[in-house]
Order: structure tokens, then C-alpha cells, then sequence
């Protein structure tokens, strides 16, 4: 029976042969049932590429779409063992745009199989590849010289492309690395060795997995991020999770490493009856001996020292059509934490070509690069190089859920303790007291020509007659002064709107009734806006007018131009507007005049308290 | 931890741990999908383990096409009351009206009484994630399964549209009638689940183990004759025959090995030569060779 794990990833170009060599494997390992052959036979005369012979890529090819298309997708998951380990092993595909799978992949993996085509020697997608193993902390690597026969068997082509390899060590991070001769195809060197290679004495690709270090256990001190706080009733709170580093027994005194609070552990509960003693790795539930405030995302500690982050430096690996802006907001998930992470500095990206880093502000699908995030609560980490556990977190998406990006933390930043941000005794409650008012922020979005900036004035009007303190921030009075530096480009756009978001909530901070009145088109920037003031501050109004009217309208004749094409990226023509989904206010102008709609404003701020 | 237990199912154990852990702390209202077989069983002992000494914080669920074995209903009613568990059973409602049965309506039979009977109580419950219990070994398709695997509305599979999933991060988040469905086995074999089963002591349905059964030959198969509704093709009588089954479902739908695997020490040592997938013995997934990922796309399991 098997003593370890070993987690592989597969990786290569397209038409290096990947699927081949995986199908082989598993079978020369005896994973393959008969039936499962016997299906194998069939399909390789239908699909199959190598003239009616078995395809053992078929074996690994799983979804129709790519069968029918002869190209693998997806990432997939095979396990296979000998005697003396369990390999799981993530198959990955080569091509550019499937990056994000590699990265999955890489994310878990003890080692990594670099599939190279002994014709080709090494393409900029072997260079990605390895950059990639490097970057996620693989530290072994198998490079599998596959196709030989097509290379004649020849000694010095495998030896031209080792030597290739080498030169791009240097700025790789791998401890071994073993490069072998194959055909896959054939089996040579993958489970046995080559009659047609007896210059190459080295590892069979099976010996050298099953010679490879298996995951280290992770030292250190004991870190456990709290996943489930189990409390079935009054007499019963345990604290479930997967300790990340370290060891942890009964007596041990253990800190929240945020809340600077301690107990010591009284028991470790299993089914299995309470345990002595506990390791990385091990799930566990923990019973302190007394009740100190923890909760989900909390890290348990042996120490009191572990900083708790507010800010990020790190590298990211972007996986979503949208590129990544500076100001856009996601939920960060590292640990058992979820937070809201805010994007403020994109610095740099590392080019796949040269390894090297060009400065940049945005990131594209399949791009890594240097990004810093500051975040809405303190979140317990630690360098990815340190740990996997608490240095790897991803980006998700706040309206598609899905995630969009992955990161290594590289640096950890935290407020200065003499620093924090300061209670003064003069804040927003007494100073809109004063004012006789609770501020708020009412955002008017819609198109252009819909008609936000006449109701807004409206609205001012009504509010400053009744006696009100209240500010304007439109595209005239920011554009031409704050943001002057800012284009049309979608990250200045972006941009332009997080400045508005921090200008509208000083404003709110000095008890103001703020009113903007901006395209903002994209929900997640109206979002970014509305995390910027308190709950209940922030009003989005939804100046509802179809576009055939905005059209019809088009006051400053934009659409005409927009048409034919003098101005680019309006919205609406060539643009896309993001409805508000379920806006405070919702104002049909085709169904009122704006002396009718600012009355329902006024009214309905009259009813949430703001204005007496 | 067992003797009989090699190393590698401590890992794949606290795997499953976690991702149990992760539902609980992430799902307003998961379920776990209880289908009874050997998964099933290994599933349920790990979602005890991870929440011990709490019981698993969700219902199970079974979707029951009334064409089960005998003896699985039975074992499934005993662990039940055993564990004091809570269990809730779905039958589709349209298929009793219509007497869907799988040997008038084949493929019909299954989009019925599995694929939409399990819509219909997913829905009906409301819930947002449910545990079930697919390997990633069983198939093609399946390997390319995440562990967090997403569904549209109406429970549908988009191979294009499933999430990286990275390190040991599970992103249970849910857009607007969207659903989650988890696998906590992912990364099991069928030969880590037999012998984390003798490992563990975990109860499993005796059919999995050899005895003489009264059987029919049908298409090169084993048909167990589980009750009085089976349908006879001319010229068949049952007959007497050592067998056991790899796989359990519908008995008019699962194929039995002829084995005299007894108990588990025969069984395990079985498995170890074994040359047939235990799909072999599932009739509804050779029909085509894509049908699993057809099926899963339409919402099945």
C-alpha cells in the first residue's frame, strides 16, 4: 500500500504529446480497467490520431467538445500508484489563453512535469510554464524531452535542449530537476527503459516521480485559521480547522492572533477519541479552557506575534476577461477569510518572454503581475513563500461570484498602531447636527441625455430652500480640476470614479448631502462608491429613460458624433451601461416632469429621516 | 488511526474533512445527497467525523425511484434511526402518475425518476449547496470535476463556466439562483473507498458482498430478481448464482459479478485484480460514450 502522496502537474505546449504520455502512464500502471481499453480500441479508430493504433491521449481526454476538437480544455485530476506512492496528477493544457488552468494546477502540485517536443526544444510557453511552477512554489521539476523518435533518438538534441533549459535557470526557483528522453507514444523511458536510448542511463519518468520529495510537512510554529466554530449546544464550542503549520497539544497556550487574546487548549476532540497530539495538515477540533471571542477567518496561533495585514503586496495572476484596474473592489479569500480587498497600486507585469518586469496600471486575462490591495478588515497572513496556507488567496468577483484572480502575498503591510485613525471628538454625527440633517450621498446614474444633472439641480434647489447643506459633484465641476489628468480608457474611468467615491464621502465625513450625478456605468463602480460611506448613506437613483429617448434628446449632440464614430467608448452606442439591479430610487422620466421626480427625491429623503 | 490504514487515506480524509468544514461555514442551506452505496456510507462516516461531537449539520436526502434494492431501503431506514439522523425522500410525483418503470422507458426512466426527481427536490428544499458523493476515477468527464462545481438556474452543468479552484480556497459564493454542488470524494479511488471502509468498520449494504442470488443472463449481464415486479423476457428463469454487485442502483438496472467475495478481506483482495471498471456493471452510461457528461449537463448527479 502506498505511504504518500505525490501531487503532479502535467504541463506543455499543445501537440506535445501531454495526453499521450499521461494515458501511458496509467496504463503501464495498471489503472486502465479492461472495459475501459476495450472503449479505448474503439474510439482510437474513430478519433483517434496515430493511424488505428491505440490513442492513449483518449484515455485523458474527457469532455466531448475537446475530444471532437483533439485540443484538452480543462484541467483534469488522475490518480495512478505503485507500491510505493499515490500520485495525483492535475493535467493542464498548454495554450496561452488557458493559463488560469495551469495556475489551478500549479497551486497543489510537489512537482511538475514540463513537457517539451523534442523538434521544437524550448517555446515561450515552456518558459511561461516553468516561470509559473516557480512562482507558485513547485521547487521539482521532471523535464520530459517527449518525441524523440521524430528527433531521430539523438543525443545531442537532448542535450541542446537541457542545456537551453539550464540557461533559464536563473531566474527560476527550483531545487531539482530532472530532464529525461521519451516517447510517449512508445513507452520509452516512461515506466521502463529505452533499447532505442541506451546512451540515456538516467531515471525512468516513474523513477524519478516515485524518487521525488513528497510534500514537506509544514514546520514551524502551530497556525490554524479557524474554519467552523462547532456548537451544538450550551455545553459544547469547539474550533474546527486544518492546522497550516506546526503541532498542537492539550496545555499549549494559544493566541487569536488578531484580538491579541490567549487560552490554552483543553482537549483535541475526535471521533476517534481526544488526540495527544496533532500536526500540519490534520483536521482537528479544538476545545480551549475558557471562553475568549473567536470566530470564522480568526487564525489560532503559538505565538501572539503573526501581524494582522491591511494591506497587501503580491503577485497576481489575472483569470478574467475584464482586465484588472487600480480602485476596483473584489472579495480576497485567504485562510478562512473572506474580506473586501481594494486594488490601489498595479505596478508591474512579468513578461513571459524575458522574465523580467514591465511597468504597467492594468492586468489582462492570463497576466501576473505586481498588485497591492488594501483591505476593509485585518486578515492574519503570511508570505506565500512561507506558507501556502496563509500566503495564497483569490480574487472573487462581487456580482458574478466567480473567481477572477489568484495571489501569492509578497509583502504585509500594517496601519502603525500610533497611527490609527483617530476618534476626534468633533466627527460626522455632531457636525451634521449641526446642520440638522444626516448626510448621505444620492448618486444619479443613467445614461447620457437621460437627464441626471436637471434633476439633480432641481433637487439642490429644493433641498438649500428648505434650509439644507448640501454639495454637487458632476462631470464639469471634477473632470475640469480634480481629475483632469484622467482619459476615457476604461481604467480611467475607473479611476475618475473611485476619486468621486473619496471626494463624496470627505463630503459625507463633513455632514453634507452629497449629490452626483455621473454616468457610472458599471455596477461594481457604483458598489466601490456605496462601500466608501456608512450603511444607509448611500442612495443610488436611477434616472430610468430608454435610449431612443437619450437619443432623441442627445442635448450636447454626443450621440451624433458617437455614431459616426468621432467619439469612441459612449456609452450606450459602443459602451455598455449596467442597469442598477435594485436601486433606493427609480426615477421614470417618461412617466414625470423633473419638477415631479426631484419632489419624489426630496420626499424620499424626508422619509428616511435625512432631511426633517 | 487504523493499522489496517496506509498513509495516503490520512490525507485524503482530512481533505474531505475540510470541504465538509467549508460547506457547513459557507452554505445557508446544504443537503447531502444519500444514494446508499459504498460512497454514500464513506460520505456520511466523514461528515461525522467533521463535525464530531455534533451531528452533520444538513439533512440527507434520497431520491427514491421505488426500483431500489430491497435491501438498501432497509439499510438506508437503519442507519438513519441508528445515527438519528434527519432524512428526506423524493419520489417524482410524475413518474408514479405515469408508471415510469426502467423497463418500458430506458433513458426516460433516468431523466424521470433520477435527473429530474433530484431538480424537483433541490428545489423544493431550497437549497443552496448539495454534498454528493462522484470520484473523479469514474469517469472521463468526472475528472475534470471541481470539488465547488457551480450550477446555473435549473441546476445545469457548464463545463466553460467553472471556477479555478486554487490552493485549499473553496469559493462557495452564489450569484442569484445559482447552486453549488460539492464533492468531497473527489480525489478518491474506488479502491481507497473499499479500503477506508475496512479500515474504518463503516456499515455498507450487504448486497456488495458475495451470496446466491436468484439471477437471469440479459445481454451478457447479471440481473439480480429483486421483487415481484421484475419482467421476464422469454425464455428466462431465475437461477441460483454466487454474486455480488460493485455498484448499486436501480436493480433492474444493475449488473452483479459473479464472485465469492464473502467479506471484506475477499472483497479487498478482489478489488487488488480486478480487471473491469465498476462502471461496467451501471447500464445507463454505455448507451454513448459521452452520455455521463450529456447527463451532467441536463443536472444529473
Amino acid at each position: 500500500m502506498p505511504d504518500s502522496v505525490l501531487r503532479v502537474l502535467t504541463c506543455g505546449s499543445v501537440d506535445d504529446g501531454k495526453s499521450t504520455l499521461i494515458g501511458r502512464l496509467l496504463f503501464e500502471c495498471g489503472t486502465i480497467p479492461d472495459d475501459v481499453m476495450a472503449a479505448l480500441e474503439r474510439d482510437s479508430k474513430r478519433f483517434g490520431t496515430v493511424d488505428g493504433a491505440t490513442d492513449y491521449a483518449l484515455l485523458v481526454d474527457g469532455l466531448e467538445a475537446e475530444r471532437e476538437q483533439g485540443v484538452t480544455i480543462d484541467v483534469a485530476y488522475r490518480f495512478f500508484e505503485t507500491p510505493a506512492r499515490r500520485f495525483i496528477l492535475a493535467d493542464t493544457p498548454g495554450h496561452q489563453q488557458y493559463t488560469r488552468n495551469m495556475v489551478t494546477g500549479a497551486s497543489t502540485a510537489d512537482l511538475a512535469i514540463l513537457l517539451i517536443d523534442a523538434r521544437k526544444g524550448i517555446l515561450p510557453q515552456t518558459r511561461r510554464h516553468a516561470a509559473i511552477a516557480s512562482m507558485l512554489g513547485i521547487r521539482q521539476v521532471v523535464l520530459a524531452v517527449n518525441k524523440m523518435d521524430l528527433a531521430g533518438f539523438d543525443e545531442s538534441v537532448f542535450a541542446a535542449i537541457r542545456y537551453d533549459f539550464r540557461a533559464l535557470l536563473g531566474k527560476l526557483e527550483f531545487n531539482r530537476i530532472t530532464p529525461i528522453p521519451i516517447c510517449a507514444r512508445d513507452g520509452d523511458n516512461v515506466t521502463g527503459p529505452s533499447a532505442r536510448m541506451p546512451w540515456y542511463t538516467g531515471h525512468t519518468l516513474l523513477h524519478a516521480l516515485e524518487a521525488a520529495d513528497p510534500r514537506l510537512v509544514q514546520g514551524g510554529l502551530f497556525r490554524m485559521p479557524v474554519q467552523y466554530v462547532n456548537r451544538p449546544d450550551h455545553t459544547f464550542r469547539g474550533y474546527a480547522g486544518t492546522i497550516a503549520t506546526g503541532r498542537v497539544r492539550p496545555g499549549d497556550t494559544v493566541f487569536n492572533a488578531g484580538a491579541h487574546t490567549e487560552a490554552a487548549v483543553a482537549r483535541i476532540v475526535s471521533m476517534d477519541g481526544d488526540l495527544a497530539e496533532a500536526g500540519a495538515g490534520d483536521p482537528v477540533t479544538l476545545v480551549l479552557d475558557r471562553e475568549i471571542d473567536i470566530s470564522r477567518g480568526d487564525v489560532l496561533s503559538a505565538d501572539p506575534v503573526p501581524a494582522a495585514a491591511d494591506g497587501l503586496d503580491s503577485w497576481v495572476v489575472w483569470m478574467d476577461e475584464t482586465p484588472l484596474f487600480r480602485g476596483r473592489a473584489y472579495l480576497l479569500m485567504l485562510g478562512t477569510k473572506t474580506v473586501v480587498a481594494t486594488i490601489t497600486d498595479i505596478t508591474t507585469r512579468l513578461d513571459m518572454e524575458t522574465l523580467e518586469e514591465v511597468s504597467v496600471r492594468e492586468l489582462a486575462l492570463n497576466e501576473i503581475g505586481r498588485v497591492s490591495i488594501s483591505l476593509t478588515h485585518p486578515v492574519v497572513c503570511e508570505p506565500y513563500e512561507t506558507s501556502r496556507e496563509l500566503g495564497g488567496f483569490i480574487l472573487i468577483d462581487r456580482l458574478t461570484r466567480g473567481t477572477v484572480g489568484a495571489g501569492m502575498v509578497t509583502a504585509i503591510r500594517t496601519r502603525n498602531a500610533d497611527i490609527v485613525w483617530h476618534r476626534m471628538e468633533v466627527d460626522k454625527a455632531t457636525r451634521s447636527l449641526m446642520k440638522h440633517q444626516k448626510p448621505a450621498v444620492l448618486w444619479f446614474t443613467g445614461l447620457s441625455g437621460a437627464g441626471k444633472s436637471t434633476i439633480a439641480n432641481q433637487v439642490e434647489k429644493r433641498l438649500h430652500a428648505l434650509g439644507h447643506h448640501t454639495m454637487v459633484l458632476d462631470g464639469d465641476n471634477v473632470r475640469h480640476g480634480l481629475n483632469r489628468d484622467l482619459g476615457f480608457s476604461e481604467a480611467d474611468r475607473v479611476e475618475n470614479i473611485r476619486r468621486i467615491a473619496e471626494v463624496a464621502r470627505l463630503f459625507v465625513e463633513a455632514g453634507l448631502i452629497v449629490i452626483v450625478s455621473f454616468i457610472s456605468p458599471y455596477r461594481a463602480e457604483r458598489l466601490l462608491a456605496r462601500d466608501r460611506v456608512g450603511e444607509g448613506e448611500f442612495l443610488e437613483i436611477f434616472v430610468d429613460t430608454p435610449i431612443e429617448e437619450c437619443r432623441r434628446r442627445d442635448p450636447k449632440g454626443l450621440y451624433e458624433k458617437a455614431d459616426s464614430g468621432q467619439i469612441r467608448n459612449f456609452t450606450g452606442v459602443d459602451a455598455p451601461y449596467e442597469a442598477p439591479l435594485d436601486p433606493e430610487i427609480r426615477l421614470r422620466t417618461l412617466e414625470g416632469t423633473p419638477d415631479m421626480l426631484a419632489d419624489e427625491v426630496v420626499s424620499a429623503l424626508r422619509a428616511r429621516g435625512n432631511i426633517g | 488511526m487504523s493499522e489496517r490504514r496506509p498513509a495516503h487515506l490520512a490525507t485524503l480524509e482530512a481533505e474531505s474533512i475540510r470541504i465538509f468544514r467549508e460547506v457547513a461555514a459557507q452554505a445557508v442551506r446544504p443537503a447531502l445527497l444519500y444514494s446508499i452505496g459504498k460512497d454514500s456510507s464513506v460520505l456520511l462516516h466523514l461528515a461525522r467525523k467533521a463535525f464530531y461531537p455534533a451531528k452533520p449539520p444538513f439533512p440527507l436526502v434520497h431520491i427514491d425511484t421505488t426500483w431500489k434494492f430491497r435491501a438498501m431501503i432497509e439499510f438506508r431506514d437503519a442507519t438513519v434511526r441508528r445515527l438519528g439522523l434527519e432524512l428526506r425522500i423524493h419520489t417524482n410525483p410524475d413518474g408514479i402518475r405515469d408508471n415510469i418503470n426502467p423497463f418500458d422507458h430506458g433513458g426516460a426512466y433516468t431523466q424521470i425518476m433520477k435527473t429530474d426527481a433530484l431538480k424537483q427536490a433541490l428545489t423544493a428544499g431550497n437549497y443552496d449547496f448539495a454534498i454528493g458523493g462522484a470520484r473523479r476515477d469514474e469517469e472521463r468527464s468526472r475528472a475534470k470535476e471541481r470539488i465547488f462545481s457551480v450550477r446555473a438556474p435549473g441546476h445545469a452543468w457548464d463545463p466553460k463556466r467553472q471556477r479555478p479552484e486554487l490552493w485549499n480556497l473553496y469559493n462557495g459564493q452564489l450569484a442569484p439562483n445559482e447552486t453549488m454542488r460539492v464533492f468531497p470524494l473527489s480525489n478518491w479511488t474506488e479502491l481507497d473507498v473499499w479500503t477506508y471502509i475496512a479500515a474504518e468498520g463503516i456499515d455498507v449494504v450487504p448486497l456488495y458482498f458475495a451470496a446466491m442470488r436468484p439471477t437471469v443472463m440479459r445481454g451478457g449481464q447479471i440481473i439480480v430478481v429483486d421483487d415481484g415486479r421484475m419482467r421476464f423476457q422469454p425464455g428466462e428463469t431465475p437461477e441460483d448464482r454466487l454474486v455480488r454487485f460493485r455498484s448499486l442502483g436501480c436493480y433492474p438496472l444493475s449488473a452483479a459479478v459473479l464472485s465469492d467475495a464473502g467479506d471484506m478481506d475477499a472483497l479487498l483482495a478482489e478489488m487488488l485484480v480486478t480487471r473491469d471498471s465498476e462502471r461496467a456493471g451501471r447500464l445507463i452510461d454505455q448507451e454513448q460514450d459521452s452520455s455521463m457528461e450529456r447527463k451532467k449537463r441536463e443536472g444529473y448527479f
